[in-house]
């Protein structure tokens, strides 16, 4: 869980993290906003459900997959937060739209 | 067809930038970040005024972004491709494939230069999966783009300078930490302290560097940081998430553990691509083979900065410098006696800026069990979740390598492609085969260096192939 | 300062086509095994530790027979590692009635072969054979691949060749989110997939559970060839055995002459995409297409010649298959695309499989083949046992290298 600082980086952004709406500092990226929206996880594993939080926060680990805006398995701390943007978690392997 | 494309804007890309633009060769700087500065500089424009962050992010960090960008909007200067990744490199014709936010592009450059950066060395304890345990540089970023802090008790564990220099920022941000648990065995300093050289020359060559650090770690302590030393047996513990930190002879509870041990130069592309590696004894790590000029064996590739060898953004800076200097010359816009003489101050800075490193490599050397974990239950792919016990399973049975045990894991096949496993399964293969790490040698990546989607490279079009 | 530890991830400089095996490694350091086995004469040497090998080994090891199984190291070319793991039957051997009958018998013999080797070692090799399709795009795709199925179930005579033709309307039924371009299927109920890895796994861990001795970077340095008596250097030992068997794939070129054999392959590229995990939707693998145990989805199919080169990919290849793909199945399209994977197949001229004996030195076989999953069944269940017995039967003549002598074939 990660706090705001408003003074040096006043939230102006705002973005809904798993339906809650939330204002973060412009620059912030979406694994950022669900650090401070306070999210017990944003994805669970496809292996063995087990819960992640973004660990590296650098584009390595890969594990703060999200759907964000309605896109799934997007790496999180690699995506800048616009305003509006939907970030939820990914609950294990995706599942392809498949339009009959 | 440009002269230079550069990946990476970090310190060592932005100065090459700058020096091949200022020789008149038509650049291009792709990188992934949607902001200039790398990890150390991460979004120093607009975080450049944060109190927190005061030093040298907000001196020297701001200054280089400015000169960079100053020459990115220069008529003729360097053209800057933010939140773009590089997915393929054709290293016989040059072409970069590229995916960025409007989709799709190729780019063909007479000379390539990887300034990749570094990442955090990985560090496999048991529990490190857990939700709220982040690397110390993942805690350093937050602050850098979102002026955030970790709330509640937080820990910090392992060893190196970014752990007492982010001490003292989460301090500065009111939020310093509770518990530094050091894994620096004892006695390590005085194995260290050869590596200062004859008479102690390279600590006076480094004593600004020393003093700055004693400065870091004065200002941590300052802040009613408890720190304990010679910690080992680390681990993470938690229902879901993290709650305790635990280690030989104590434990506590926490909100946040922030984990570093030292740096690794970001190889993925430069493995990918082929070039031939050398294995570093002194930082534990492979780095591309490159020349006194970053030029590797291939003709049109060049490495730069941390990814080229771990030296802090002073040495990529002067690195950056001489890798463009070496493509102006190659490329014929300088003539090599220019060339030579204009490196020198950049050879001298080179030079002082890394005084230090043996000292602080052999100092902050990475204990065994990090390489290697010892507890068989301990995760060491997270993408596919396979333990220690695993891997030293199918060395057991023949694999001699992270490629074969990749083979029969997946260790490597997840989205992380091996970035956060590949070093830790060639440790765990060789502890149990009794060999060098580097004799079980290193993970072949592919591209894609990064994901791409389905639909994106059905949409390449053909004609840009 | 110089660093002790080099790697190199490619050769530097272009490589002839056909250069020899040991020129490919990519290291140019070598270390002794560390545990090298005390015993040195066996009843069987297998060259080549890849799906053909392990295969052979397992099943040789299973007679009775004590087999040594050599193979190189971690950076070893590793066709098995790069296939694409479908057990194929429907487009397998037109014109050549004896490989279509060859490859339906190992789909045949594919159950018993898992259930062994899961019996075994524990290790599910995924096999899954509900059948398979092969798309095609457009009328004439259709038209085309009806008249080669119709022609492949001629050639199969009174074996029997069950297939049908679908139109994209009932196809649909059986397959999710087929493309609008999309004109139909063809469909044979033989055809099937299991992971490669596993498979591979399996047959290691089988083959050493059996007591078989399975020794990594061992390349063959050295070799002395007498009837029904060989010698095989590798890793600095000596081993000896009245058989031997070569499955080193494109290594058994330069291999086979010393043995009195010839394997005349070559390599021919083939690229793989895979995408993420994905939740699963394909209930049978297409021919070029393919939905692994794990989820992700697998992206064939390509042919190019391209020498040894495996660091590169083609861009172009990688295009040309997304793009049939989506055409295919439209929603693949968001799937990322997490690596793409080229390895090299092993081909004869006429890209059937080769198995020879030795007249010159009998006891040495050699099997040369591109589709080592497919044809694990046989390999283990019936090939392993026709070396044990000594000798080749006279109906497997047909795969001898000799077809490619242009003074018996003339």
């Amino acid at each position: 869980m990660f706090a705001q600082r408003p003074d040096p980086r006043p939230a102006t952004v705002e973005v809904f993290v798993h339906g809650t709406a939330l204002k973060v500092p412009e620059g912030s990226s979406a694994a950022a906003a669900v650090l401070l929206a306070g999210l017990g996880a944003i994805r669970e594993t496809p292996v063995n459900g087990a819960p992640r939080l973004p660990y590296c926060m650098m584009g390595i680990c890969f594990d703060c997959l999200a759907e964000i805006d309605g896109v799934a398995n997007r790496q999180a701390c690699m995506v800048t937060v616009k305003p509006g943007m939907r970030i939820a978690p990914q609950h294990g392997a995706r599942a392809a739209k498949v339009v009959a | 067809m440009i002269d230079l494309a550069i990946i990476g804007a970090g310190p060592a890309g932005m100065s090459a930038a700058v020096q091949a633009a200022g020789l008149g060769l038509s650049v291009t700087v792709i990188d992934e970040q949607p902001a200039p500065g790398g990890q150390i500089f991460r979004n120093v424009e607009r975080a450049g005024t944060d109190p927190a962050l005061e030093g040298e992010f907000s001196t020297y960090g701001v200054t280089l972004v400015q000169r960079f960008r100053g020459m990115v909007t220069a008529m003729g200067g360097i053209d800057y491709r933010p939140s773009t990744t590089l997915w393929h490199l054709d290293t016989e014709a040059g072409m970069l494939s590229l995916r960025g936010e409007g989709g799709t592009s190729t780019l063909t450059a007479r000379r390539v230069l990887l300034a990749t950066g570094a990442q955090e060395r990985p560090v496999p304890i048991p529990g490190w999966t857990l939700p709220n345990v982040l690397t110390a540089g993942a805690a350093q970023i937050l602050l850098k783009q979102a002026g955030a802090v970790p709330k509640g008790r937080t820990v910090l564990a392992g060893q190196g300078p970014l752990l007492w220099l982010l001490a003292g920022q989460l301090a500065k941000a009111g939020a310093a930490p509770a518990l530094l648990l050091e894994t620096t065995p004892r006695g390590a300093l005085y194995k260290a302290l050869p590596a200062g050289g004859t008479l102690g020359s390279r600590f006076w060559q480094g004593r600004a560097m020393l003093a700055k650090g004693a400065a870091m770690m004065l200002a941590a302590r300052q802040s009613g940081m408890k720190v304990i030393r010679h910690v080992t047996g680390l681990r993470a513990e938690g229902d879901g998430t993290l709650q305790r930190v635990v280690w030989d002879g104590g434990s506590t509870e926490a909100d946040t553990l922030l984990l570093h041990e030292g740096v690794i130069p970001s190889t993925h592309v430069s493995r990918a691509l082929g070039l031939p590696h050398m294995w570093d004894e002194a930082q534990l790590c492979w780095r591309p083979e490159a020349d006194e000029w970053g030029a590797t064996p291939h003709p049109l590739l060049a490495v730069a900065g941390d990814g080229a060898g771990i030296g802090g953004w002073q040495a990529a800076m002067a690195s950056g410098t001489l890798a463009a200097l070496d493509a102006a010359y190659r490329l014929g816009k300088l003539p090599d006696h220019a060339r030579n003489s204009r490196a020198v101050p950049h050879r001298h800075t080179l030079e002082r800026v890394l005084a230090l490193r043996p000292f602080l490599d052999r100092l902050y050397t990475p204990a065994p069990g990090i390489l290697a974990p010892e507890d068989d239950a301990t995760i060491v792919c997270r993408c596919e979740e396979i333990t220690a016990g695993q891997v030293r399973q199918v060395a057991a049975l023949g694999a001699t390598g992270p490629n074969q045990a990749k083979a029969y894991l997946r260790t490597g096949m997840g989205p992380c492609q091996g970035r956060m496993c590949g070093t830790t399964v060639a440790a765990l293969i060789a502890g149990a085969r009794g060999i060098p790490i580097p004799e079980a040698g290193a993970l072949r990546p592919r591209a894609p260096f990064k994901p791409i989607t389905v639909g994106e490279l059905a949409a390449v079009p053909a004609e840009e192939i | 300062m110089a660093a002790p530890w080099r790697m190199d991830c490619k050769p530097h400089g272009a490589l002839p086509p056909l250069a020899l095996p040991r020129s490919l490694f990519y290291r140019r350091w070598t270390m002794p095994n560390p545990s090298p086995p005390a015993r040195t004469a066996y009843d069987a040497i297998v060259i080549g530790g890849g799906l053909v090998g392990a295969a052979i080994g397992f099943g040789l090891q299973r007679t009775g027979l004590a087999t040594l199984l050599l193979d190189e190291g971690d950076i070893a070319h590793r066709a098995s590692r790069g296939n694409f793991g479908l057990i194929w039957v429907q487009s397998k051997g037109l014109g050549n009635p004896h490989y279509q009958r060859w490859t339906r018998g190992s789909a045949e013999e594919w159950p018993a072969l898992a259930e062994d080797l899961q019996n075994r070692t524990g290790i599910d090799t995924r096999r899954h054979q509900p059948g398979g399709v092969t798309f095609c795009l457009g009328e004439e795709e259709f038209e085309k691949r009806s008249e080669y199925m119709a022609r492949m179930q001629a050639e199969a005579g009174n074996f029997g060749f069950e297939y049908r033709m679908i139109r994209a309307a009932e196809a649909r039924d059986m397959l999710p989110g087929i493309g609008p371009e999309v004109t139909g299927v063809s469909w044979t109920p033989y055809d099937g997939h299991a992971s490669p890895l596993h498979l591979l796994r399996a047959l290691h861990a089988g083959f050493t559970g059996l007591g078989g001795t399975y020794m990594p970077n061992a390349g063959v340095s050295e070799s002395k060839a007498a009837p029904n008596d060989f010698s095989v250097s590798a890793a600095g030992q000596r081993f000896t055995a009245p058989r031997v068997v070569l499955a080193a794939g494109l290594g058994n070129a330069a291999l086979a002459p010393q043995f009195g054999l010839s394997a005349p392959v070559v390599p021919e590229r083939g690229q793989i995409l895979v995408t993420e995990r994905a939740q699963q939707l394909l209930p049978m693998p297409t021919v070029s297409l393919r939905q692994t145990a794990e989820g992700s989805l697998m992206i064939g199919d390509s042919k190019e010649d391209a020498g040894f080169d495996t660091v590169t990919q083609s861009p172009d290849i990688m295009r040309i298959m997304a793009n049939r793909a989506v055409r295919c199945f439209p929603w693949i399209a968001d799937l990322n695309i997490v690596r793409a994977w080229s390895a090299l197949r092993v081909m004869a001229p006429d890209g059937l499989p080769i198995y020879d004996q030795s007249e010159r030195f009998p006891g040495a076989f050699t099997a040369n083949c591109h589709s080592g999953v497919t044809l694990a069944g046989t390999h283990a269940n019936r090939l392993a046992p026709m070396i044990a017995a000594g000798t080749l039967p006279p109906e497997m003549s047909l795969f001898s290298a000799r077809r490619f002598d242009v003074r018996t074939a003339a």
